[in-house]
């Protein structure tokens, strides 16, 4: 008599079927894994159109570190600079870091920013995931159509009102303006309902739920482990994401409590005769970036190619 | 007795819980979007019908005055026109680059992360980091482009002085940052479509470009519809590039690269500090991306649906077939 409700709210009789459709897609994608090599390799004009799209896409950033290792006189005199930096890159950070934008403290604002969003965007995104692929409740598909839609609105156009509030909670120039914003997003729960719709089989919430689990355990036991590995792509996207946003933590913060992308456009306000200076902070502020891409780039790249959105 | 009490109240409790918690789930995301998304939105309207300084606060209640102010000024125009131009020069390049080098990456090659890591690079760099060192490369004097052109004797560009040469290179900034990203996005749509199209296509004769446009692009709609759309509801509000193209920020001596969300920018934070106009402005220019996104789905559903019935009349039967 019990057991019959502890698995009301889970979708009991079409959870075989989901079962039977997951292995077919599973069986499909094998089959096409096998096929794959049957083409035949490209030749050297692949190679070279490839390698020169390379070297654009690496060399922005290159010019950069270049430029940063140098000084004003030579960048005057070389506005092709030679690619063997000239070795006073350290010299210019230090400059760069005593310098009136507060370096430490927009990289610290950075850190937490980029941060405490990616976490919270995991954690939301996930549970609210979690309810609209698993949970069966009233109004779940136009709910989930709304979600999706918002993804539509261009939010950056309500900066006014979004400014007015802020100042009304006194959170102009403080951190909590940049991140309760952007706590969850519509992306981020999209995103995670598709992931969980045929990662997670129905048969291990409804045992969990057998064993006694209430809603949020079962959640906690059960969806959030299953979610791993799109949470860990949706945190990296939203982690560059913050990082990279600049338009709101400008009005925002302002000078007072930067963000990087806000310091840099301050270092280039004040120091613009200097680039040397400029584009060593600019190398610097780049790197934490390049780093995870380094260690992350594969599961950028599938994130992409799995759909991804832009922004 | 006692214990059975309990047992109800645990079981009432359970139902409740089974009840009410896919909504306490999904109600982050509501309340937050209410709150700092649909509010925002409306309250937009509302402060655009009022005088309403930056410090003063709210005034008078003035109706559409803020809108047939803006609308009287060169600068209005002038970022609009700015704005529409940088959309055009980097959207269009943007698609048709990452279309070709979608289909390169997408032959049988060796090292295939290598190479797909390599055009995503450049999205993990700040558009802000992108602006500053692209405004040095395209510097009017002794930067990298104009130094480069002269190999082949043109006579320097004036990035920063000209119009559409400040367009262009704002918009190679934008496409810096996307392209790889955007072609991900078709290689994955690429690697999705059957082989079996081809392999019939093969047979029927058609070489690698014919196949190109008569199978993977009718087959791409969908992907290129919604790359389209997205690059519309970005494209139109670019700031953080063209902001940063010189230090001062306001686009240009005369303007000539200012886009519309500058113009918000400047009216509302720079020297006028009136929220009442820069809220007109984020309305009209709401308006208009709506506009142009529905006229963008329209268009590219045009323009791809020519060859597309037939290949998935072509697809049903080799299904039906197999």
């Amino acid at each position: 008599m019990s057991s019959s409700y502890l698995a009301g709210g889970l979708a009991g009789p079409r959870a075989a079927k989901a079962a039977r459709r997951r292995d077919e897609r599973g069986a499909r994608q094998f089959l096409k894994r096998t096929k794959d090599p049957s083409g035949n390799r490209p030749g050297w004009v692949t190679y070279t159109i490839l390698g020169l799209v390379m070297a654009v896409s690496a060399y922005p950033l290159y010019y950069s570190f270049l430029l940063g290792s140098s000084d004003p006189v030579s960048i005057a005199q070389n506005p092709i600079p030679s690619l063997i930096p000239e070795g006073k890159f350290f010299d210019n950070v230090g400059r760069v870091i005593s310098s009136d934008i507060k370096f430490w403290q927009a990289a610290f604002n950075s850190v937490l920013a980029a941060g405490l969003t990616a976490i919270s965007v995991v954690f939301f995104s996930t549970l609210a995931g979690y309810s609209f692929s698993k949970l069966r409740f009233k109004g779940r598909g136009p709910l989930l159509v709304f979600v999706v839609a918002t993804m539509a609105v261009p939010t950056q156009l309500s900066v006014v009102p979004l400014f007015i509030l802020m100042s009304k909670l006194g959170w102009t120039g403080r951190l909590e303006a940049i991140i309760i914003p952007g706590l969850v997003t519509a992306f981020g729960v999209f995103w995670m309902t598709q992931y969980l719709e045929t990662a997670l089989p129905y048969e291990l919430i409804e045992a969990a739920r057998v064993d006694g689990c209430s809603m949020i355990r079962a959640f906690w036991h059960v969806g959030f482990p299953a979610a791993r590995p799109a949470a860990t792509m949706l945190g990296l996207f939203t982690f560059i994401g913050s990082w990279t946003a600049f338009f709101w933590p400008f009005i925002v913060l302002g000078s007072s409590n930067p963000t990087l992308p806000v310091a840099i456009q301050l270092l280039q306000a004040s120091y613009f005769k200097d680039y040397s200076l400029i584009l060593a902070g600019v190398t610097v502020a780049a790197l934490p970036l390049v780093v995870v891409f380094i260690f992350a780039g594969r599961q950028l790249v599938a994130g992409v190619m799995a759909g991804a959105v832009k922004g | 007795m006692a214990s059975a009490e309990s047992q109800g109240w645990r079981q009432k409790l359970s139902r409740l819980d089974v009840k009410l918690s896919p909504y306490i789930y999904i109600s982050p995301f509501f309340i937050l979007f209410a709150v700092l998304g649909l509010f925002p939105l409306a309250y937009t309207f509302w402060v655009s019908m009022h005088n309403w300084n930056l410090i003063g606060g709210q005034g008078a209640f003035v109706g559409f005055d803020n809108y047939t102010h803006v609308i009287g000024q060169e600068f209005f125009w002038r970022g609009m026109r700015n704005t529409f131009s940088i959309f055009i020069l980097s959207g269009v390049t943007q698609t048709l680059a990452a279309l070709a080098l979608a289909a390169v990456l997408n032959q049988n090659i060796r090292a295939k992360t290598f190479w797909r890591m390599g055009v995503l690079l450049p999205f993990v760099i700040a558009p802000v980091a992108v602006g500053v060192i692209f405004s040095k490369m395209f510097a009017d004097q002794s930067g990298l482009i104009n130094g480069m052109l002269a190999w082949f004797s043109i006579d320097p560009v004036k990035w920063h002085a000209g119009v559409l040469e400040s367009h262009v290179a704002i918009a190679t900034m934008v496409n810096f940052r996307w392209t790889g990203y955007v072609t991900l996005i078709f290689l994955a749509a690429m690697q999705a479509i059957p082989s079996e199209l081809y392999e019939a296509a093969l047979l029927d004769g058609a070489n690698r470009m014919r196949q190109f446009v008569s199978i993977t692009i009718p087959m791409l709609r969908p992907t290129i519809i919604f790359v389209v759309i997205t690059a519309t509801i970005g494209g139109l509000q670019i700031f953080d590039e063209p902001r940063v193209f010189d230090q001062s920020g306001l686009g240009g001596s005369d303007r000539q690269w200012m886009t519309v969300t500058m113009y918000i920018y400047e009216l509302g934070w720079g020297s006028q500090k009136s929220f009442g106009r820069a809220a007109a402005v984020s309305w009209i220019l709401f308006l208009i991306i709506i506009l142009v996104g529905v006229l963008n789905f329209w268009i590219t559903q045009r323009i791809s649906s020519g060859d597309s019935k037939k290949v998935e009349k072509a697809a049903a039967t080799k299904e039906v077939a197999a």
